[in-house]
């Protein structure tokens, strides 16, 4: 089984969501796997080398400088080629499922996505992976060489770093690639919190926050005085309390951090497609019913404006003594 | 500008989904179908690129069995133009479905697909781009905004970094995301006027196509359920869970 892991970049320095798919690839291919990473004048190679891939790959091109699907799509082909490879494997994310799935067309060669479990049976792939906005977990038999996967991150967890650094090699960029596609701009950011989808600690806040300042005060305080990421819910997000990029659960991102703390969040279905992977769950609500306790492993029933300040100043005080 | 839209029949998203009783599938029984959620903005983005004046023609196209029929009217109620259903009771994969939907790109010659980023059923996220490729034409997914002028369109795209903006001249599959738009109700006068626009019936093999059958979905179960932990009384507790017993700070 040789497999092909693509590494997440924005065109300029590689992401650390790579690394369950690096997991994977130990997992499944032992030693016999290979990374491409794609961009221009790449930072953070190095971080990629501790891993055991036999080589990594680097496309360098100007052209390559912003991560455009139909730019980099050619040079995984080209690289699926030259690597020979059963198996073309990345972590799911909005870059992988963009570029991914057009490098699967351009293969002909089908895909799964978002895989959580890999066998091979009968000379075939056996993958799970969930359906129905994770409600349910379908079992798929695939054939094809080679095969186009996601993996989902908190499935395959972190790589195992070994001895040996795996040789850089640069990887020749096809002369021709489509340049029809024109990046223009990108706004956003955790605003120097951590990535929400990498991040140890996750304070996600609901409605009830009323406003963005009352948001950032206490989702924002609480999430800083751990260090964390802030996430949001649907009903945040969509009364303009929170952006769309800190959106949690079925229609935004999938977390699992080692805490999640959900502030004043009821736990509907769509935000617990989200996050009920995440090691540790705490719940503050006011409402002693709602369905986000049937999740939580610790559940206060309380009024998040008293006890969100009263947290922040307990956790200060517990991380200097 | 003539704009194709896809509109996938699928369980309505609000439906409690369970396994069957054999375990290798969903139960059907008592179940509501709806248009695919993602689909239905990229219909509505669709109806509004025609009532500025950026689009002429609607044609609205499924893919499945003769039920999906009634979601194609619901297309057509909401403002589509003409539908075509190209019917098969077989279960296809993304790939087979990019296959059949590049014949009918080939047929219609639109300078816009829009379609939905993912179907709520089996939530692939892989049919735009693979259509996009087969036919080796720009792809915009995630769409939260597009703007159309002189031949390209500018799109504002939902990524994990942030609003990320690209341009991609026409023609170019564009995939919806959630906050593209919020799709109107079906007017009575729009199922009315529905009755009467064309739909047309076409099966994959008069399209010329054998779907190949290199995914098969072969059990459905249940994820496991997590359970409920303790209440704590104060915050003191709280914090001296999560360090002493959780040892997660």
């Amino acid at each position: 089984m040789k497999i092909l892991v693509i590494a997440e970049t924005d065109g300029a320095k590689v992401s650390e969501k790579s690394l369950p798919a690096l997991a994977f690839a130990q997992q499944v291919g032992a030693d016999n796997f290979t990374l491409l990473a794609i961009g221009h004048n790449l930072s953070g190679i190095e971080s990629l080398t501790r891993y055991g891939a036999q080589s990594v790959w680097v496309a360098d091109d100007p052209r390559l400088a912003k991560p455009l699907a139909e730019r980099y799509a050619p040079v995984v082909t080209q690289a699926v080629q030259q690597a020979g490879a059963d198996l073309v494997v990345a972590t799911t994310s909005t870059f992988s499922r963009d570029l991914l799935a057009r490098v699967a067309g351009l293969l002909n060669t089908p895909m799964l996505s978002d895989i959580i479990s890999f066998a091979i049976r009968d000379g075939h792939a056996v993958v799970k992976r969930p359906i129905y906005s994770a409600n349910l977990i379908g079992t798929f038999e695939a054939e094809g060489t080679p095969l186009v996967l996601t993996v989902r991150g908190p499935a395959w967890g972190k790589p195992h770093v070994v001895e040996r650094s795996s040789p850089v090699q640069p990887f020749a960029v096809p002369a021709e690639l489509p340049t029809r596609s024109e990046w223009l701009s990108l706004q956003g950011g955790a605003g120097g919190r951590p990535d929400l989808t990498q991040a140890r600690v996750v304070v996600s806040g609901g409605r009830p926050l009323k406003d963005p300042e009352t948001f950032e005060k206490y989702i924002g305080g609480l999430a800083d005085v751990l260090g964390g990421a802030v996430g949001a819910t649907r009903a945040a997000v969509d009364a303009g309390i929170a952006p769309n990029e800190l959106q949690v659960g079925q229609t935004g991102k999938t977390v699992a951090p080692e805490l999640y703390i959900a502030v004043a969040i009821s736990g509907s279905v769509q935000h617990l497609a989200g996050m009920k992977d995440s090691k540790v769950i705490v719940a503050i609500n006011i409402d002693p019913e709602a369905p986000i306790f049937q999740v939580a492993d610790y559940g206060l029933v309380a009024d998040l404006y008293e006890v969100v300040p009263l947290l922040i100043e307990e956790l200060k005080q517990a991380r200097s003594g | 500008m003539k704009i194709v839209v896809t509109v996938k029949r699928v369980p309505d998203p609000y439906a409690k989904i369970s396994p069957n009783a054999e375990g290798t599938d969903i139960a059907q029984e008592g179940l509501q179908w709806a248009v695919n959620p993602f689909d239905e903005i990229a219909l509505e983005e669709a109806i509004r690129l025609k009532e500025a004046g950026k689009a002429t023609e609607i044609v609205a196209v499924s893919i499945g069995d003769e039920a999906s029929q009634e979601q194609l009217r619901t297309a057509l109620a909401m403002g589509a133009d003409r539908a075509i259903l190209v019917q098969t009771t077989e279960r296809l994969e993304p790939l087979s479905i990019a296959h059949i939907l590049a014949r009918i790109y080939q047929r219609e010659q639109p300078q816009l697909v829009l379609m939905g980023k993912q179907a709520i059923d089996t939530d692939d996220n892989q049919v735009g781009q693979m259509l996009a490729a087969l036919l080796d034409l720009p792809q915009a997914t995630f769409a939260s905004k597009i703007t159309i002028e002189n031949g390209t369109a500018t799109i504002q795209r939902e990524t994990d970094a942030g609003i990320e903006t690209i341009r991609v001249p026409l023609p170019a599959i564009i995939t919806a995301d959630l906050r593209l738009n919020e799709p109107r109700y079906v007017a009575l006068t729009g199922i009315i006027r529905a009755r009467s626009k064309p739909l047309e019936v076409l099966t994959p093999a008069e399209l010329g196509i054998t779907p190949q059958a290199r995914v098969r979905l072969v059990a459905v179960e249940r994820p496991p359920a997590r359970q409920a932990g303790k209440r704590v009384q104060d915050v003191k507790e709280l914090v001296r869970l999560l360090k002493e017993e959780a040892r997660v700070i």
